[in-house]
């Protein structure tokens, strides 16, 4: 018997009685509605099928060796972040009926994922200070890109302004996704010393053409940006303010967004409980204020009563989306990233009200650490002025790369060179500091940097 | 299913009530029941300037979305505000309570081209 | 609102923000090691939160305690039949589940260095490979991140390379079976649709795509099999027609699991598909994703392939970013790699043979099941279908029952309904797309159930109008969710300060 099979549970006989029934000899015989010319040759050129455990071996090889084996430290951020993910998380999120499930189209057997949405929806609201969100987009990079969408609907403006420290691959989906016909992106420059957006370029940018702003907060560089004055500045000229992150722990102690004037926040929500999965899945964090609703891409989930007066939650203002507004939908998602909502829900219910604030302040403090070790090497000194929360750029006397190899011998990733995302800081590194980094880690790594450049 | 002699209609299910230089329109009975509870409507704003035909907003239910069309050519005056809240009222007094704009007529000679009850029962057999 | 009180297994649970109390901790941190920065003194105070309002407060038991009982409400793979047409709900295998949690896998950083990444980018190169040669194209992206994503990159090349012809065609043939996501992809790429009317055979024909095509028509948009379960037997003439004017067929790759080792969708005259992962492929379909959506396409749009494109060269894998006329990025990042991993696992556990034979079975069981459903449903095309079936509900109507009372009295006998009221051109659709990985005997208690229901709509409608019963909430009130919607929860406090503001207008 093919190992295979174990997928496929008919018998040949199974497969005789059916035939039998539907009235045909062969299995071949159900495929005449295709046309000869059609059909295949000859079997797909694919390798043979392996048992489990022979699966298993082979793909024990094709982890990477420096996350299975003896753990490296890692400073690696830029958009997706090393946090500690509690036994929990993965425990409940592997239910299958959590994660074989479907869309839930069917409230009345979908309660779970429903309620799990809605609360997920409640903490993102909570989280970002805006009034409603959505259950979900793809990731931060696409939530982004379908804000300045949005944007544009209501709107009705041509020009989008956004900062130059926007995660580089945050704009280039932006740019990917707008129309040129329709939209035109204008780049605000970030200041050189202080590494915030810079304010008044912003100002003699802005007029009654622009239709939004867009800034990242913390932005790539990990610095905090003072958004209350920016939203001041696009709403008098009648332009909306979208604001992003990557690092959503950020907001455990950062005011946010909606208390600071965002109109829609758009950002990434891998750091709440999802590991970094070599780029995704990840979670696209989208929200906005109440009166835009109706202009919101993506699955909303409301709460209503059934016909015995019980609290349920169902599926709602589908009329926005593609299966019934079809071409003139605000958005053509459809399976959006709802078991990694999932995670997130249970990540925060984990963590909680105070344990979120202290696990900023964790990352905040080793983060703190980081820097004044590193500041304290020759050869080394912080970049940007600005406060930051656990990300921070530092410039170095050699070429980073060169540098960031000779850490790797100690097996240690020291950060990302930041040459091939901004050509001007090609001296320059990213360095992004967690919870699960400790201390002897980052004082090691500082003395690693220290050995190369002394 | 109800349809009021006195007022005109178009093809597009639209009902018109003139009364001296304005036409009152909304959607008629044979409409609202094919949508069935109507949830939302989405008109555009009072001084809008509308040719006959041209989009007038969007009727929505749970499970679908039907276009308004404006019957004649003209600005609109007057929306109906009670909507917002009870968007119901289109389902249980489409030709009363559930009026949705007021158009200050543009060209009278429009109003012959829409059609009397009984024609437009005409169409809806034939939409069958 | 009345209370909700438990019913044997099926237990209440409220929200997360309605239970808890100060102080109750579920969390665990590293050991403090470094000194607790005085925020204050490194954040401008007016940037500094004041509190997370609203969060809960509870103990890991009660976090526990709190999920456990929500998935006990829902409805997965595991736990039965999901006959969802054009979804393929197959089982999805568990080892799998577990290589994609290791922590090589699960915890690798995107940016780490390549030479630490070979394993990951040779996963990624070889599924690109499995792909191409199932689809029978040329080249693959695995970077959207699902079906409708796959389409606005497919879309958005077929665009770019219109453009480098100096070509700016404005519409997409798309045919009235399609999926809305067709429709609203063409829309945010700025293309007009133009709809083709299948024939009474249920599929397309040469001549009315014939009719509508011309030198401003970028694309046309098929699905194949359609959303009716029928092989589109005139693709290849459709194809010729529209690449004689100059313009590209994209193919809906959504129900793949009826070709596998049957057809191959670039030797019948496609250039560009998305196939949906977590249908074909056996990915989980996570409650609403996370999926994934790889396009497989014709070398001549290879330029515009999304950044980065995974090379192999010599013996080493890499991450290539310099191509000049790549539309850009679809989102950060390489694609949902954690999925990515799944499918990989998937065909290697299938093999040639193993991919062949369930789009075979998958086809059987659909034919079987219409076979035996035929005299208690109407079939609206009573022919032989591929991997799916679609009924209606026009046998029933004289009873005044609906395909939605059905599809809710299935609810009562343990199954999670087929889709229902989809394909549009078919009034009161029922589409069962069973899979392969669904046993005899578990089509054969459908058959039966089904056929009992028709049996309960002659006899006894109200069974179908009340239906379900047997469940934690009953048919919901969706008319008010839509016109009043409360889509979060809000502290007693807060709701009473906006319900008095509403009374004073």
């Amino acid at each position: 018997m093919r190992d295979s099979i174990r997928y496929i549970p008919h018998s040949e006989e199974d497969c005789q009685e059916m035939l039998k029934v539907i009235g045909v000899k062969e299995v071949e015989d159900l495929f005449g509605s295709i046309p000869q010319d059609c059909r295949i040759g000859k079997p797909l050129n694919l390798p043979h099928a392996l048992s489990e455990p022979d699966l298993m071996a082979h793909m024990h090889n094709l982890q990477s060796p420096i996350f299975s084996g003896s753990r490296w430290s890692s400073f690696l951020g830029a958009g997706s972040y090393q946090h500690f993910i509690p036994a929990v998380v993965s425990s409940l999120i592997s239910r299958s009926e959590f994660y074989t499930a479907y869309t839930p189209y069917q409230p009345e057997i979908s309660q779970g994922t429903l309620q799990a949405m809605f609360e997920y929806q409640t903490l993102m609201c909570q989280m970002t200070g805006m009034e409603v969100s959505n259950a979900s987009l793809y990731d931060g990079a696409s939530s982004m890109a379908e804000a300045v969408l949005m944007a544009q609907r209501i709107t009705k403006r041509k020009k989008i302004l956004i900062s130059e420290a926007v995660h580089p691959d945050y704009r280039r989906v932006i740019r990917t996704y707008i129309d040129p016909a329709e939209q035109e992106i204008i780049l605000i420059p970030y200041e050189a010393t202080t590494g915030c957006t810079d304010q008044q370029a912003m100002s003699r940018l802005i007029d009654e053409g622009v239709g939004a702003v867009v800034i990242q907060s913390p932005n790539f560089f990990g610095v905090i940006e003072d958004l209350a004055p920016i939203g001041d500045r696009v709403h008098h000229a009648g332009g909306l303010l979208i604001v992003g992150f990557s690092e959503a722990v950020a907001y455990g102690i950062m005011s946010p967004p909606g208390e600071l004037g965002a109109d829609i926040v758009a950002g990434e929500g891998q750091s709440l409980g999802i590991p970094p999965s070599y780029g995704g899945p990840y979670l696209g964090v989208f929200a906005t204020r109440e009166k835009f609703v109706r202009n919101m891409p993506g699955r909303l989930i409301g709460e209503t009563v059934d016909v015995d007066g019980k609290r349920g939650f169902v599926l709602t203002l589908a009329t926005r989306e593609q299966h019934i507004r079809r071409a003139q939908a605000t958005s053509n998602i459809c399976t959006n990233e709802g078991l990694c909502a999932l995670m997130a829900t249970v990540y925060i219910s984990c963590f909680g009200k105070r344990g979120l604030r202290e696990l900023a302040l964790m990352n905040l403090s080793k983060a703190d650490h980081a820097k004044k070790a590193v500041a304290a090497v020759h050869g080394c000194r912080l970049a940007f002025s600005s406060p930051t929360f656990n990300e921070f750029v530092v410039k170095v006397d050699g070429d980073p790369e060169d540098i960031l190899k000779a850490v790797r011998k100690e097996h240690i990733l020291g950060g990302i060179s930041l040459g091939k995302f901004y050509p001007e800081l090609n001296q320059h590194i990213l360095v992004t500091v967690t919870e699960l980094n400790a201390k002897n880690e980052i004082d090691r790594w500082a003395e690693v940097m220290k050995n190369i450049l002394e | 299913m109800k349809l009021p002699d006195e007022l005109l209609y178009t093809e597009t299910h639209e009902w018109v009530r003139i009364e001296g230089d304005r036409a009152t329109t909304g959607i008629t009975d044979f409409a609202q029941n094919q949508l069935t509870d109507i949830v939302y409507v989405d008109i555009p704003e009072i001084g809008k300037k509308l040719k006959k035909g041209e989009s007038l907003g969007v009727v929505e239910s749970v499970k679908s979305v039907s276009d308004l069309y404006s019957p004649l050519s003209g600005k609109i005056v007057e929306v109906n505000e009670n909507l917002k809240d009870r968007p119901q009222l289109i389902n249980e007094d489409p030709y009363g309570k559930g009026w949705i704009v007021k158009i200050e007529l543009e060209n009278r000679e429009e109003l012959k081209r829409l059609l009397s009850a009984h024609a437009y029962k005409g169409t809806l057999m034939e939409e069958g | 609102m009345k209370e909700n009180i438990d019913s044997g297994l099926i237990q209440d649970e409220p929200l997360l923000f309605e239970q808890g109390g100060q102080g109750r901790k579920g969390y665990s941190l590293p050991r403090w090691d470094v000194d607790k920065v005085e925020v204050e003194k490194a954040i401008p105070s007016y940037l500094i939160r004041k509190e997370l309002k609203g969060f809960p407060e509870l103990s890991e038991v009660e976090v526990v305690r709190h999920f456990t009982r929500l998935s006990q409400w829902n409805y997965g793979v595991d736990s039965g039949f999901y006959p969802l047409g054009s979804c393929t709900m197959k089982y999805n295998p568990k080892v799998n589940e577990e290589i994609a949690r290791w922590r090589g896998i699960a915890h690798l950083h995107p940016y780490t260095p390549e030479e630490f990444c070979q394993g990951a980018l040779r996963i990624m190169h070889e599924l690109e490979g499995f792909l191409a040669e199932a689809t029978g194209m040329d080249r693959v992206t695995l970077q959207p991140a699902a079906g409708a994503h796959g389409e606005l990159t497919g879309i958005m090349m077929i665009k770019a390379c219109l453009q480098a012809r100096g070509q700016r065609r404005k519409k997409i043939l798309v045919p009235d079976t399609a999926h809305g996501t067709n429709c609203s992809t063409s829309t945010l790429a700025s293309y007009q649709i133009v709809e083709i009317k299948s024939n009474d055979r249920g599929v397309i024909s040469p001549e009315s795509v014939s009719a509508l095509m011309d030198d401003q028509v970028a694309a046309i948009m098929v699905t194949n099999p359609n959303t009716l379960g029928l092989f589109e037997e005139n693709l290849k003439a459709i194809a010729k027609i529209v690449h004689q004017k100059g313009g590209f067929v994209y193919c809906d790759g959504a129900n793949l699991n009826a070709l596998m080792g049957i057809v191959k969708l670039g030797e019948i005259g496609v250039d560009v598909v998305h196939i949906n992962l977590h249908k074909t492929f056996a990915t989980p379909h996570g409650g609403g994703g996370p999926g994934a959506g790889p396009v497989a396409i014709r070398e001549e749009l290879a330029p515009y392939l999304p950044v980065p494109v995974i090379e192999k060269r010599g013996g080493t894998f890499l991450l290539n970013y310099e191509r000049p006329e790549s539309i850009g990025k679809m989102r950060a990042f390489y694609g949902n790699f954690g999925v990515l991993v799944r499918a990989y696992a998937y065909v290697l556990s299938m093999g040639s043979d193993g991919l062949k034979r369930a789009s075979e079975i998958a086809v059987l069981n659909a034919n079987y099941l219409m076979k035996q459903l035929r005299d208690d449903y109407y079939l609206p095309y009573d022919r032989p279908c591929m991997h799916e079936c679609v009924f209606t509900d026009r046998l029933q109507e004289k009873y005044h029952v609906s395909t939605l009372d059905i599809a809710k009295r299935l609810i009562d006998y343990g199954y999670h309904p087929p889709t229902i009221y989809f394909p549009l051109v078919v009034k009161g659709a029922l589409m069962i797309e069973p899979t392969e990985t669904e046993s005899k005997e578990s089509i054969d208690r459908f058959i039966a159930t089904m056929i009992r229901i028709a049996g309960e709509a002659k006899e006894n409608p109200d069974l179908l109008h009340q239906a379900p019963q047997r469940v934690k909430v009953r048919r919901l009130d969706e008319v008010t969710a839509a016109r009043k919607p409360k889509l979060r929860w809000t502290p007693i406090d807060e709701q009473m300060t906006s319900d008095r503001s509403n009374n004073t207008k």
